[in-house]
């Protein structure tokens, strides 16, 4: 199953720009998988191979091979979707896939369960809807991040503008996908087009890029290797903050391996996006390191060659010096549920979404019901960092029918539920994704039942406090900045951490180790009492637990307060 | 020759006993030793209860130090390798393979065994090492004797089940008889420091080397002695069930039974080709209902032609209740005195009436047709019981003393109540404690080629699979070097892929040179195994004229017709041009013996 660093290195040299043996593997009758080489290549044309954990083991007794089947993620910058891309990407789940839509934290869209016999069908469907996913997934810049909420200041679009053309412009050059997938003609005899930017072993790892727009950080902006923070000033885009060296990833029982918030090192104008973020990623390129996997993302590189090192690099492969960074503030990194108004008299209907999962369930029938909103909504979508989806830019005298679909089909979440419940993430986990040690998705309903009931029992219903589960220490949901966060370690054990705040500019730190859920819900319930009865007007729970020396500030992660 | 001289280096008994061996060998001839030893082999194997030598052959002998690892993460995986490299340095042969590419059989014959394993889940094996786990923990895990060995167990104290899997299996080993060399190293997060010192004990007594496992090729006389003749049709011998697994995938429309069988102690044996043939039990349910629907009562005793048993035991060990014939039609006839029921009996109905009769069970035609039966008149007029015949689907020289058969579970609603088949129901319907009564019926006409150079196409859809298992097993033991090309078809790859696994795992070895598959629903247009043949038609031919023996298997309805229109066609297109000489070409094959059906 898993990959050496070697192995991977290889693989992608060997793969003749990510070509490698998929067409023989989409051929082979024989298995409903890939050749093992392929399912690190097939990765860079936004895909991975998976299997039904669920029947793994039953499967295995039938003398069948485990039930594997694809998952598929998109590139949408932003998360824009226009409403025809949407009902697109529905048809595609409800024909190809498990008749479900994921939201996923990176705003894209992955589809899960595609058997090999339907992948290309499927990847050509998406691209003749005007989406691709190339580079959704591999060692390369991935999806990029923008504060969803969209035009509520104008220069929110031209950050989107920025953000959507640094996608395209750190894209792969390679044919590989319109070869494979798209059916396009290689020309005959020709050397594989040259990769200007990555070269033949593209990054060493993944490479994330983010655009926050305070007071926002819904983007976590500080998650990323590289983040973009919008100054504003007058209303008018003046420039950005370049933050570097973020990232979650971490792995049990490796010392070696931590998250890390990105550091704020300068201030650029926007011309400059694209020179600083090739600065970024060519210097990552050539020095991240290719031995050891786990210690291969920006982070620990600057970590390893120190942050001086890193700004001189990049400037001087940018050219330029980085003007000193700009004041802003963030006041909070999730989502403002509800309607929000716009300018010139748009609005913005932001739906909770819970975990991501848009799928008819029982009485909530959140895929038909936005099925009914695509057909009539005349703005566009946006997915939120969140998990969540935007109905955005509508006109006022819409927004009544829009509200009547969404009731009708229990996307009407955000006027009952609760903070904790609006903002809780929860990463994909079991049973697709294959390196879960515990659910996350499946399971979050249920605890979050739970902690309504203990947070009530104190008077607490109303805290808005952030809640953030992973199935695993890598940390999809962006664990590690959740007021309380519960970190897979194997089936229903987790390790408990606590203490972010809720502006993604603290770190939590391990409270308590691989425990249960009664043991979960006990710690928390004490917890919850003494906030109740200790916590100063507007003090959030994070902090609460900071100021009270229940957790102290992860030794060794800086604590980032920018003010 | 001197005793001493013989006794090997550690004797695994005690001292009394080897003191007698050594007493016994002194003075004995090379001959009279090969005997012995292969003597005290065969009662090991017997003991193991697995038949061995005309297995031993086909093992390959493994080296005398076997290395294996199950790992999730790549873990203890890492540290068996580093162990290997020790070896390799210490200059002592070793091999090192991963739990689920390793091959179960061998296990008994291994001398020296080394096994490093991770502990997952909440306490569970790492998935490669699951069916090793499985196998040790079974009933039929051989007695370990003659195997020396030692267990190192990844895991992480964190967890409440730590290390559990290292120390199952180091408890299980010695509990089958093995020798424990030293203690379970029991890794923590910090691997090295326990597997360091672990690794360094393992060299330095896995270096001294183990006796050769050579002589138990001699087996194979004595057991033939051992075994008792004379199980039959009407002898038929108990054989304990050993397997009973659902092999279709969830939501498949099918449930196809991988039964395994012990024919141990049986004496009997088998060939690639043979079907096993079952007595099956009806229901106690269906007899119930039967006794209700008639207001009889189970415990009157009948006599008939001389035998007398309650009515309950005639009904569930001695009839048909699932099959009915024409005469018992006509005997319901006259007694329920049903006009409609009796003109069916006419010649000018006799389509309509084998409709009736592969339709209805007697169940169904004694509700439809209400009618009083008296016990004994019941009795005289249903058919005897008659065993169902399944073709093996194992290679003896695979499986030892074990027979498979691969069973479609006949299970349907009718009439808007559930029917079952008796012998696929009770096969189904069997757990570990169930004893099957089972005889060897063989079946001369359908046989691998004597030549092992000959090259054989299979096709076998559906059940028509199971003896092709046989063959491929045989094949790969004997070391076979024709060529092997297997044709398959079901529904839906995803669910009815029977055997899937191993089909992938003998493609791999080239124990399977060949598999074209066509799964019928899993595209708007059906396709199925002739459509194959077609597609295929040149290959096809060039394999037969080049001396290639074709097999077909399975249902005998529809499928061998299709296959057989399909085959003519093939011959038309690339041999004699007509359909006629093609039909010929066919039928001469058929009488060469180079093409077999086992069809039903
Ligand atoms: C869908 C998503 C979680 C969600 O619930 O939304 C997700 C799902 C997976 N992530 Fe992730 N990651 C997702 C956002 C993240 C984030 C959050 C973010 O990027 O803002 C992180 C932490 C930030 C970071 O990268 O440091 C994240 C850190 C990882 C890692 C750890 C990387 C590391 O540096 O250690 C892995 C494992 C790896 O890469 O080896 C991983 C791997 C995976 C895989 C592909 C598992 C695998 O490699 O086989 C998961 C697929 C599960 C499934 O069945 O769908 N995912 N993953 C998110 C998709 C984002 C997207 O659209 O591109
Ligand atoms: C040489 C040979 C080899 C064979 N090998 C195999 C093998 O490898 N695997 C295997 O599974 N079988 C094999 N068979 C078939 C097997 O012997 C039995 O006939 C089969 O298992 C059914 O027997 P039963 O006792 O379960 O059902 P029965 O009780 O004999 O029959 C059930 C009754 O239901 C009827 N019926 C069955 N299915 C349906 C349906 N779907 N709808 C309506 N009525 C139905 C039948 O006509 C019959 O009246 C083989 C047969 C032969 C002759
Ligand atoms: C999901 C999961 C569950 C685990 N459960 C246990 C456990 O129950 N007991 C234990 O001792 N170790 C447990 N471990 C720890 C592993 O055994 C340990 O990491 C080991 O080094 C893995 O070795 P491997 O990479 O060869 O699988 C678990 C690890 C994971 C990822
Ligand atoms: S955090 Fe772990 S379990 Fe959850 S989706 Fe990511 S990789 Fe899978």
């Amino acid at each position: 199953m898993s990959n050496t660093t070697a192995s991977v290195e290889h693989i992608k040299r060997d793969s003749r720009n990510l070509r490698g043996s998929l067409l023989d593997s989409l051929e082979d009758a024989h298995t409903g998988a890939i050749r093992n080489d392929d399912t690190v290549l097939i990765k860079f044309h936004g895909s991975y191979q998976q299997d039904n954990r669920d029947l793994r083991e039953e499967r295995r007794r039938q003398k069948l091979e485990p039930a594997w089947s694809f998952m598929i993620r998109t590139r949408t910058p932003g998360g824009v979707v226009s409403p025809k891309q949407w009902l697109a990407m529905d048809a595609i789940a409800t024909r190809h896939a498990n008749s479900s839509l994921r939201i996923t934290t990176r705003q894209a869209i992955q589809f899960h369960g595609i058997v090999k016999r339907e992948l290309k069908a499927t990847m050509q469907a998406i691209n003749a809807s005007l989406i691709d996913t190339v580079a959704a997934c591999g060692d390369v810049n991935r999806n990029v991040l923008v504060s969803a909420n969209p035009v509520e200041s104008r220069a929110h679009g031209h950050v989107h503008d920025w953000a959507a053309r640094l996608s395209e412009h750190l894209k792969p050059r390679s044919r590989a996908y319109y070869e494979i997938w798209l059916d396009e003609q290689q020309v005959a005899g020709s050397e594989p087009e040259s990769e200007p930017l990555y070269g033949e072993t593209y990054l060493p790892r993944k490479f994330k890029i983010a655009f926050a727009v305070p007071p926002h950080n819904d983007v976590d902006v500080f998650a990323h290797d590289l983040g973009f923070i919008a100054i504003l000033e007058e209303g008018a885009l003046a420039g950005f903050n370049v933050s570097v060296g973020g990232g979650m990833g971490a792995t049990h029982g490796d010392a070696e391996t931590y998250p890390l918030l990105g550091q704020v090192i300068g201030f650029i104008r926007p011309e400059r996006v694209f020179r600083m973020a090739e600065a970024v990623l060519t210097t990552q390129r050539d020095f991240g390191n290719r031995e050891v996997r786990k210690r291969a993302r920006l982070k620990y590189t600057i970590e390893d060659r120190g942050l001086d090192w890193f700004k001189a690099e990049i400037e001087q492969r940018a050219g330029f010096v980085l003007e000193a960074a700009r004041p802003f503030t963030f006041n909070h990194n999730g989502d403002r549920f509800g309607w929000v108004e716009g300018h010139e008299g748009l609005w913005h209907l932001n739906l909770r979404i819970e975990a991501g999962r848009v799928a008819d369930r029982g009485e909530s029938r959140q895929l038909t019901g936005l099925r009914e909103i695509a057909r009539i909504h005349r703005g566009d979508f946006r997915l939120t960092p969140n998990q969540n989806l935007i109905i955005a830019n509508v006109a006022a005298d819409d927004r009544a029918a829009i509200d009547e679909l969404a009731g009708a089909h229990g996307l009407d979440v955000h006027r009952t539920a609760r903070p904790l419940r609006l903002n809780a993430l929860a990463c994909v986990a079991l049973p697709t994704c294959s390196l879960a040690m515990a659910e996350a998705e499946r399971y979050l309903p249920d605890l979050l039942g739970k902690l309504e009931d203990l947070l009530s029992k104190h008077g607490l219903e109303e805290q808005p406090i952030n809640l953030r589960a992973s199935g695993c220490p890598n940390g999809c949901s962006r664990p590690y900045l959740g007021e309380i966060a519960l970190v897979g370690k194997a089936p229903g054990r987790y390790n408990l951490m606590l203490g972010a705040d809720s502006r993604g500019q603290r770190l939590n730190a391990l409270y308590r180790e691989n425990i249960d859920e009664t043991t979960i819900l006990g710690e928390l319930e004490t917890l919850f009492a003494s906030y109740a009865a200790g916590r100063n007007a507007h003090e959030g729970f994070g902090d609460f637990l900071l100021r009270s020396g229940v957790v102290q500030p992860p030794a060794g992660i800086p604590v980032q307060v920018i003010t | 020759m001197s005793a001493q001289f013989i006794t090997p280096p550690q004797v695994p008994m005690p001292q009394d006993k080897s003191i007698l061996l050594a007493r016994l060998l002194d003075g004995l001839d090379a001959h009279a030793l090969w005997w012995l030893s292969g003597y005290s082999a065969g009662l090991a194997a017997n003991q193991a209860g697995l038949v061995p030598s005309v297995e031993a052959d086909a093992v390959a002998e493994p080296s005398p130090i076997t290395i294996i690892y199950g790992s999730q993460t790549g873990n203890a995986k890492r540290a068996a390798e580093k162990l290997l490299g020790n070896f390799e340095s210490a200059g002592t042969p070793a091999r090192l393979i991963r739990a689920d590419a390793y091959p179960l059989r061998e296990l008994k014959s291994e001398r020296l065994l080394y096994v490093v394993i991770s502990t997952q889940g909440d306490g569970d094996p790492p998935d490669d090492a699951r069916g090793l786990v499985e196998h040790l923990l079974g009933k039929r895990a051989p007695q370990l004797g003659a195997l020396r060995y030692a267990v190192l167990g990844l895991g992480d104290s964190s967890y409440p089940q730590f290390n559990a899997v290292g120390r199952l299996i180091d408890a299980r080993l010695a509990e089958l008889g093995a020798q424990r060399l030293f203690e379970l190293g029991e890794a923590d997060i910090d691997i090295e420091s326990i597997a360091d010192p672990w690794r360094q004990r393992a060299v330095e007594l896995g270096s001294v080397a183990t006796p050769s496992t050579k002589p138990r090729a001699e087996v194979v006389n004595l057991r033939a002695v051992a075994s008792t003749p004379g199980h039959g049709r009407d002898a038929p011998f108990a054989a304990e069930v050993l397997a009973n697994q659902r092999i279709t995938g969830r939501g498949s429309e099918k449930d196809i039974r991988h039964i395994e069988l012990s024919l141990e102690g049986s004496g009997l044996s088998y060939e690639p080709g043979d079907a096993l043939g079952i007595w099956p039990r009806n229901a106690p349910q269906l007899v119930d209902d039967v006794l209700d629907l008639l207001e009889l009562d189970g415990n009157d005793a009948i006599t008939q032609c001389n035998e007398t048993r309650t009515l309950r035991s005639w009904l569930e060990t001695r009839r048909e209740l699932t099959r009915i014939g024409r005469p018992f039609v006509a005997s319901h006839a006259a007694l329920a005195a049903h006009a409609g029921l009796n003109r069916l009996l006419a010649p000018e109905q006799a389509a309509a009436l084998i409709k009736l009769l592969e339709s209805h069970q007697l169940i169904d035609l004694l509700r439809a047709y209400p009618a009083r039966w008296s016990a004994e008149e019941l009795v005289a007029a249903l058919r005897p019981l008659t065993p169902r015949l399944y073709s093996i689907a194992s290679s003896q020289k695979r499986v030892g003393d074990e027979a498979h058969l691969t069973v479609a579970h006949v299970d349907y609603e009718a009439f808007g109540t559930r029917h079952r088949g008796a012998a696929s129901g009770f096969l189904s319907d069997s757990t570990g404690e169930s004893r099957v009564s089972a005889y060897v019926e063989r079946n001369e006409r359908f046989r691998l080629p004597a030549d092992g150079s000959r090259d054989i196409i299979m096709i076998g859809p559906g059940t028509g699979i199971a003896p092709f298992r046989a063959f491929v097993q045989e094949r790969a033991a004997t070391g076979a070097n024709g060529r092997n090309w297997l044709l398959f078809g079901n529904p839906h790859f995803d669910t009815d892929f029977l055997y899937q696994v191993e089909w992938q795992q003998a493609l791999r070895e080239g124990q399977l040179d060949r598999l074209d598959l066509a799964f019928s629903r899993d595209q708007v247009n059906k396709i199925y195994v002739q459509h194959r043949l077609r597609e295929n038609s040149r290959e096809l031919y060039d394999w037969l004229a080049n001396g290639a023996h074709l097999y077909v298997c399975g249902d005998a309805t529809r499928m061998a017709r299709d296959v057989d229109d399909a085959l003519i066609e093939v011959f038309a297109k690339h041999g004699s041009g007509d359909r006629e000489q093609a039909a010929e070409q066919l039928e001469k094959l058929r009488q060469q013996g180079h093409y077999a059906r086992d069809i039903y």
